[in-house]
């Protein structure tokens, strides 16, 4: 039969390659500077974007969209065009979605840093960003349909499935979580409030990590550990089963980020449920891999390759038993709001995405620039200083979530806390300080790789349009045997990506559909009212700040929690929070019912100096919204956004808001010179977010002094 | 005012979460049972597409 001669393109390939080291080393820098942060916080300088609260979306995004997305590309446009023996669809659709996504970046990363965000974890990235990528995601999957559409191969392999499951999951995901109401050009608030927003964004949150961070990288897996271990996968029965039971249950798990939250009972429960099932398809798939080095365990002493491989696959493994373990009720009860939570999502950040990635690139690299790699016993040490890293890593931070979780539990015999908030802080932080060594030794090692990799490019001579010949797709499929439903798919991409869709959705939308239509069943607490504007104002600052990612605002109805910050947090206050701000770590404790706890001048010296009113606390000054002014052209805007929002405002506030808040400003003002005797001006942004702590939590104070009056006078009247 | 039991009152709220198993054990099943009847020979030949030439 006659051959079709054809070239793949690997320019595409070595673009996104350089793109992973030179993300990968920046998002690493930025986590090691939040790392050292944590107990050294005059490393921000003063300077807003090199705080915790501004430096710590940037690290998360970066290592996750930019070094893990960028890894994505890379392995997915080598593999395939190599699947379907075809070059890619079309080479300019390449250059836009490698240019495109990299614009994103860079202006994502300056964005964060300027204090723009939309204050949703992993979403921080703001409206004109949010289109952006969408944009460029459909450019991403023009191209690879397009490739997989004019495919030399009739046989859609297993590792294609997960390129489209996570393609299409990924777009619903980023569209649905990205609903929000532009208030200026960089500034817009989500549509969701509270409890559906807290849904929709955990429903996000997790599946980020399952779209984004595992399905593309188990494709990853099942094309590049049989090419670098020259043996096929060990089940490919079991990859089937694997894939389809992996991204009809993925879906399903979000609420688990919520359990003992105001979410509704049921919805945590089925979030539960399905995490824990979750472990059968992610362990399937692990033995999968695992299993294919089975009497070739020699290699592996030999290939630095297959080393980083069987780590990284050793790591998703844990990481998808802790997961589920961490998603059953007691065992969050433990581990949520502390560091246990930051080392589950380590091991599977540094040994399942970056061990792979490394693997990945190792394997690459010398191939595509037909050479050897340049130093085996350098890909070794770069192995060893990175596992030495990963665990310096993850055990302080077992370590300092399980002793903060129980002292934060510990009550005296009396029935008191035993432990001030601060105690069990400064109490962990010689694990931080193990815990950035660890960091320090793992991005060392990537700096090794670096190295390694520069030379290897520099001796060998880079093909960039590789030769290939494959015959041309017949036009009658040979069939084996009985044919299947199941071939029948496998062999359309266009249905295989309706089904994925089908499967993905379904869970999103049992979740989602009664949480939302049952939104009259939350009831509104007459007491709850919406903020008013020189709060809403600092509010947005607090978003501004990344104060969400220290402290959550979610008492939990445990007896510490209670005793600790007050009645725990019902669903019904949190109707007017767009978006919702309940945060998942403490770091610093729990802000919902701060409001009223202190006097204004108490906040008004911690944010200047948080250790002058706490000594041995590590959060860093706010020095500079003692200088920035309030900008009041902006209240009528965000107001009108409020209210398009469904928050009850007064019809035409828009125009008086200025006004009141002018007023309480100035109450504040004059309240911190009678305390206090500071002389604070009236319009600088720190008496806005004062305003706002003041408020957190008071609405149902005055709810329960409200009915305790009301009891009082009743009982008055029946004369007891 | 009384805050708790609100959401969890819809009715037959317990539906979902029985409906949500029944269908993935269904899912399961059937993709289950193509696995494993699945052809041989089609599976070989899907299994070693990365090894192939030019792959």
């Amino acid at each position: 039969m006659q051959v079709d001669k054809f070239y793949y393109d690997n320019k595409t390939v070595k673009m996104f390659a350089y793109a992973v080291l030179v993300w990968g080393v920046v998002g690493m820098l930025a986590g090691l500077w939040i790392a050292i942060a944590l107990y050294y916080p005059g490393i921000n300088l003063g300077f807003p974007p090199t705080t915790f609260g501004r430096m710590r979306p940037v690290h998360t995004n970066a290592v996750i969209f930019a070094f893990v997305g960028n890894g994505i590309f890379m392995g997915v446009y080598y593999s395939l065009q190599r699947l379907c023996k075809t070059r890619m669809f079309s080479d300019r659709l390449s250059k836009i979605h490698f240019w495109g996504w990299q614009l994103i970046i860079v202006f994502g990363a300056l964005t964060l840093w300027s204090g723009a965000t939309s204050g949703k974890e992993y979403a921080e990235l703001e409206w004109p960003l949010d289109i952006a990528i969408a944009v460029i995601w459909i450019v991403f999957g023009i191209n690879m349909f397009g490739t997989i559409l004019k495919r030399r191969e009739s046989h859609i392999y297993v590792a294609i499935w997960f390129y489209i499951a996570t393609w299409v999951t990924v777009a619903m995901l980023h569209i649905v979580n990205s609903m929000e109401l532009p208030v200026s050009f960089l500034k817009s608030y989500s549509m969701y409030a509270g409890v559906q927003d807290a849904l929709v964004q955990w429903w996000y949150g997790h599946n980020a990590v399952a779209f984004f961070l595992t399905t593309p990288y188990l494709g990853l897996m099942y094309y590049f550990l049989p090419k670098a271990a020259n043996r096929p996968i060990y089940s490919y029965r079991l990859s089937i089963v694997h894939f389809w039971a992996l991204i009809f249950i993925y879906i399903w798990a979000g609420p688990h980020h919520l359990l003992y939250t105001s979410l509704p009972d049921w919805a945590q429960s089925l979030g539960v449920v399905f995490s824990v099932m979750l472990i059968a398809p992610s362990w399937g798939g692990m033995l999968n891999g695992l299993f294919t080095l089975r009497g070739a365990w020699d290699k592996v002493r030999e290939d630095p390759v297959l080393k980083f491989m069987v780590v990284a696959i050793t790591c998703y493994g844990m990481a998808t038993f802790e997961g589920p373990m961490l998603s059953i009720k007691n065992v969050n009860a433990i581990s949520h709001f502390t560091d246990w939570t930051i080392a589950h999502v380590h091991v599977g950040a540094l040994g399942w995405n970056g061990f792979l990635t490394f693997s990945v690139l190792y394997w690459l690299i010398p191939k595509m620039w037909n050479t050897s790699l340049y130093s085996k016993k350098l890909a070794g040490t770069h192995f060893w200083i990175g596992t030495i890293g990963i665990i310096l890593y993850v055990v302080p931070m077992y370590w300092a979530g399980f002793t903060q979780s129980l002292m934060w539990k510990s009550f005296t015999d009396e029935g008191q806390l035993k432990f001030q908030f601060l105690e069990t802080v400064t109490h962990i932080v010689p694990m931080y300080v193990v815990r950035s060594i660890g960091g320090a030794l793992y991005l060392s090692g990537v700096f090794i790789m670096v190295y390694n990799l520069i030379k290897t490019v520099k001796q060998g001579s880079f093909v960039a349009n590789e030769a290939a010949e494959a015959a041309p797709l017949a036009k009658t499929v040979s069939t084996h045997g009985k044919e299947y439903w199941h071939r029948w798919i496998e062999r359309r991409p266009m249905q295989m990506l309706v089904f994925s869709l089908i499967a993905v959705a379904i869970g999103g939308l049992v979740e989602m559909i009664p949480t939302f239509l049952i939104k009259s069943n939350i009831p509104t607490i007459s007491s709850v009212k919406p903020y008013t504007p020189l709060e809403l104002y600092g509010r947005d600052i607090y978003i501004r700040e990344g104060c969400y990612l220290c402290h959550s605002q979610m008492i939990r109805p445990f007896r510490d929690e209670v005793a600790r910050y007050g009645e725990y947090s019902k669903a019904g206050e949190f109707v007017y929070d767009h978006p919702f701000q309940w945060g998942s770590k403490r770091t610093g404790p729990d802000l919902a019912r701060v409001g009223g706890k202190y006097p204004d001048s108490w906040h008004y010296n911690h944010m200047m100096d948080p250790q002058s009113m706490s000594p041995g606390s590590i959060m860093p000054s706010y020095s500079w919204l003692y200088t920035d002014e309030i900008d009041t052209l902006r209240i009528p805007k965000m107001i009108w956004a409020m209210k398009k929002l469904g928050v009850p405002y007064p019809d035409g506030y828009e125009q008086k808001a200025n006004k009141d808040l002018d007023d309480q400003a100035k109450k504040i003002q004059a309240d911190l010179a009678s305390e206090s005797k500071i002389k604070a001006a009236d319009n600088k942004e720190i008496l806005a977010l004062i305003a706002y702590l003041q408020r957190l939590g008071t609405d149902i104070k005055k709810a329960t002094n409200q009915t305790q009056a009301s009891n009082n006078a009743s009982n008055a009247v029946m004369g007891n | 005012m009384d805050f708790i039991h609100y959401v969890e009152k819809i009715t037959g709220v317990s539906i979902y979460g029985l409906t949500s198993f029944v269908l993935f054990g269904l899912f399961f099943l059937i993709i289950t049972f193509w696995a494993i009847r699945a052809d041989k020979k089609m599976i070989e030949e899907v299994k070693n597409l990365p090894l192939q030439k030019n792959s």
